[in-house]
C-alpha cells in the first residue's frame, strides 16, 4: 500500500506547522519590510514633492517681488527723472530770471552812469562855456558877463511881443513893495546892472515896479524876472539846453548801434 | 524496488511510527523556518538590505504577484498557504541535489496529505469569501443536476494533485536510482538536474492548481454579481 495514513495525518499536520512558521518567520516579516520600505518611499516622493512645490511657490514668489521691485524701481527712476528735469527747468529758469535781473541791474547801472556822465558833462560844459563866455566877452569887451548879461536880459525885456509883454505887465502890477517881483541871477549883479535892469523895467512896464534881486547859482550865467507865476528870463542855459539836445542826439545815435550789436 | 520513503522506517510504536518522509520533511521544515529566521531577524526597511533578505522578498512578491494573476485580487490572504505549499514542493525537489536526502513529496501520503489540505482549504477559503451558503450554492450552479458533476469534479482534482506530483517526483527519484546502477557516474547527474527542473515545474503547477481552485470557489459569487 502507498498511501500510509498515519503519514498522511503527520505530513498534514507537519505542513500545517510549516504554514505557521513560514507566516511567522517569513512572510509577515518580509512583507511588513517591504510595506515600510514602499511608505518610506512614498513619504519621502511626498516630501520631495512638498519641498518641490515649495521652492515652486517660492520662486514665484521671489519672482512675483522682483518684478514689482523692478516695477518700483522703473517708477522711482522715472519720477526721479521727472523731478530732476523740473528742478533743471527750474534751476534754469531761476538762472535766466537771475541773470536776466543782472543784466536788468547792470543796464540800470550803466545807465545811471551815462546819466551821471551826461548831468556831469551837461554842468561841466555849461560852466566851461560859462567861463569860456564870460572870459572872451570879458578880453573882448572889457566888461563883466554880468553886464552884458544884464544888457542881454533888458533887451530880451525890450523886444518882448505884445501878447507876452501884456501877461507879464498884469502880473507885475499886483507886486508892491511887500510883495516885490523876483529877479534871479547866476551871479551877483553889480549895482549899475541892478539899476538898469530896474530902469529898463520900468520902461518897458510904464510903472514903478518894487524888484527883488536873488542869486541863483543853479541859473548858470542868466537871468530871470518872475512875478505872479509869469516869467521872462535869459540864459546861456537856454543856448546849453539846445547844446545839451544836440550832445544827447549824438550819443543817442552812438547807443543805439551798440545795444544793436 | 522501494517506492516511496514511507517504507524507511526508523521507529514504530503500534500505529504510531517515524519513517523518512515524516524525518526529511522535519528536517525541511527545521531548515525553511531557521533560514527564514535568521535572513528575517535583522530585516532592513532602508533602500540598502542583504542579499539574502533581495531573494526572500523577490520570492515572496513573486509568489503574491503569481497568485494576484490567478485573479485573487487579495493575495495576502492566501499567500500563508499557497506561498507555503509552494515554498515546500520546491524545497523538496532542491533537496534531491543532495545525496541521501528522500524528498519527502516522493510519497503518496504527503503529496495526498497536501492534496488534502487543498480539498479542505477551497470551501474554507470559499465559506470565508462568500458565506457557506453562497458557497454551497455554488455546487448547484447553473442547475441542480449538476452537483454530482461538481462533487466528483472535487475529489478528482484532489486525487490528481496528489498522485501528478507524486508521480513526478518518484519518478524522478527512481530514474535517478536506475540510472545510477547503469550509468554511475555523467548521466545520473544530467538526469537529476532534469529532476531539479521537473520539481519546479511541479512546485509550480501544484501551488498555481491550488490558488486556481481557491480562486474559483471564492470569485463565483463575485463574478456572478459582476455579470448581473
Amino acid at each position: 500500500m502507498l498511501i500510509d495514513w498515519f503519514t498522511v495525518g503527520a505530513q498534514a499536520l507537519n505542513f500545517l506547522v510549516l504554514v505557521w512558521l513560514m507566516k511567522r518567520f517569513l512572510y509577515k516579516p518580509i512583507l511588513h519590510a517591504i510595506d515600510a520600505r514602499e511608505e518610506r518611499i512614498a513619504t519621502e516622493l511626498a516630501n520631495a514633492d512638498a519641498t518641490k512645490a515649495e521652492a515652486r511657490q517660492e520662486r514665484d514668489e521671489f519672482r512675483d517681488k522682483n518684478e514689482a521691485m523692478d516695477r518700483q524701481r522703473a517708477a522711482l527712476l522715472s519720477k526721479a527723472t521727472e523731478e530732476a528735469q523740473a528742478e533743471h527747468d527750474r534751476l534754469l529758469d531761476e538762472a535766466r530770471q537771475a541773470a536776466a535781473a543782472l543784466r536788468a541791474t547792470q543796464q540800470e547801472t550803466l545807465r545811471n552812469k551815462q546819466e551821471n556822465l551826461h548831468q556831469a558833462l551837461i554842468h561841466r560844459t555849461q560852466q566851461e562855456v560859462f567861463a569860456i563866455a564870460r572870459r572872451t566877452l570879458t578880453d573882448l569887451a572889457g566888461t563883466s558877463l554880468e553886464e552884458r548879461l544884464g544888457e542881454a536880459f533888458t533887451r530880451r525885456l525890450r523886444k518882448m511881443d505884445d501878447q507876452a509883454k501884456a501877461g507879464l505887465a498884469k502880473a507885475l502890477e499886483k507886486t508892491s513893495e511887500t510883495e516885490p517881483a523876483l529877479v534871479r541871477s547866476g551871479g551877483d549883479l553889480p549895482a549899475e546892472q541892478r539899476a538898469a535892469i530896474q530902469k529898463a523895467v520900468n520902461e518897458t512896464f510904464s510903472a514903478d515896479i518894487h524888484l527883488r534881486f536873488k542869486t541863483e547859482p543853479d541859473l548858470i550865467g542868466g537871468i530871470e524876472l518872475t512875478a505872479n507865476g509869469q516869467k521872462v528870463a535869459w540864459s546861456i542855459a537856454d543856448y546849453l539846453a539846445s547844446l545839451e539836445k544836440g550832445v544827447n542826439d549824438i550819443l543817442h545815435a552812438k547807443d543805439i548801434p551798440e545795444a544793436e550789436v | 524496488m522501494r517506492l516511496s520513503p514511507d517504507e524507511i522506517i526508523f521507529w514504530q510504536l503500534g500505529f504510531f511510527k517515524l519513517n523518512a518522509t515524516i524525518i526529511f520533511t522535519w528536517v525541511l521544515m527545521l531548515v525553511l523556518a531557521i533560514g527564514a529566521r535568521l535572513i528575517t531577524h535583522k530585516l532592513s526597511v532602508d533602500l540598502k538590505r542583504s542579499r539574502w533578505q533581495n531573494l526572500l522578498e523577490i520570492v515572496v512578491t513573486g509568489i503574491e504577484q503569481q497568485i494576484k494573476e490567478v485573479g485573487l485580487t487579495q493575495p495576502r490572504t492566501y499567500l500563508g498557504f499557497l506561498g507555503t505549499l509552494f515554498l515546500f514542493v520546491a524545497a523538496a525537489s532542491l533537496g534531491t541535489v543532495i545525496p541521501g536526502f528522500e524528498p519527502p513529496t516522493g510519497s503518496l501520503s504527503t503529496t495526498t496529505a497536501l492534496a488534502l489540505c487543498v480539498f479542505v482549504a477551497v470551501p474554507l477559503f470559499g465559506i470565508a469569501e462568500q458565506g457557506i451558503g453562497g458557497f454551497l450554492k455554488s455546487y448547484v450552479q447553473p442547475t441542480f443536476i449538476i452537483l454530482p458533476f461538481n462533487i466528483i469534479s472535487e475529489i478528482s482534482r484532489t486525487l490528481a494533485l496528489a498522485v501528478r506530483l507524486f508521480g513526478n517526483m518518484m519518478s524522478g527519484a527512481m530514474i535517478i536510482a536506475i540510472l545510477l546502477t547503469i550509468t554511475p557516474f555523467l548521466f545520473p547527474i544530467v538526469m537529476t538536474l532534469l529532476g531539479l527542473l521537473t520539481g519546479m515545474v511541479q512546485a509550480y503547477i501544484f501551488s498555481i492548481l491550488a490558488a486556481v481552485y481557491i480562486a474559483a470557489a471564492a470569485q463565483v459569487h463575485k463574478t456572478k454579481v459582476k455579470a448581473q
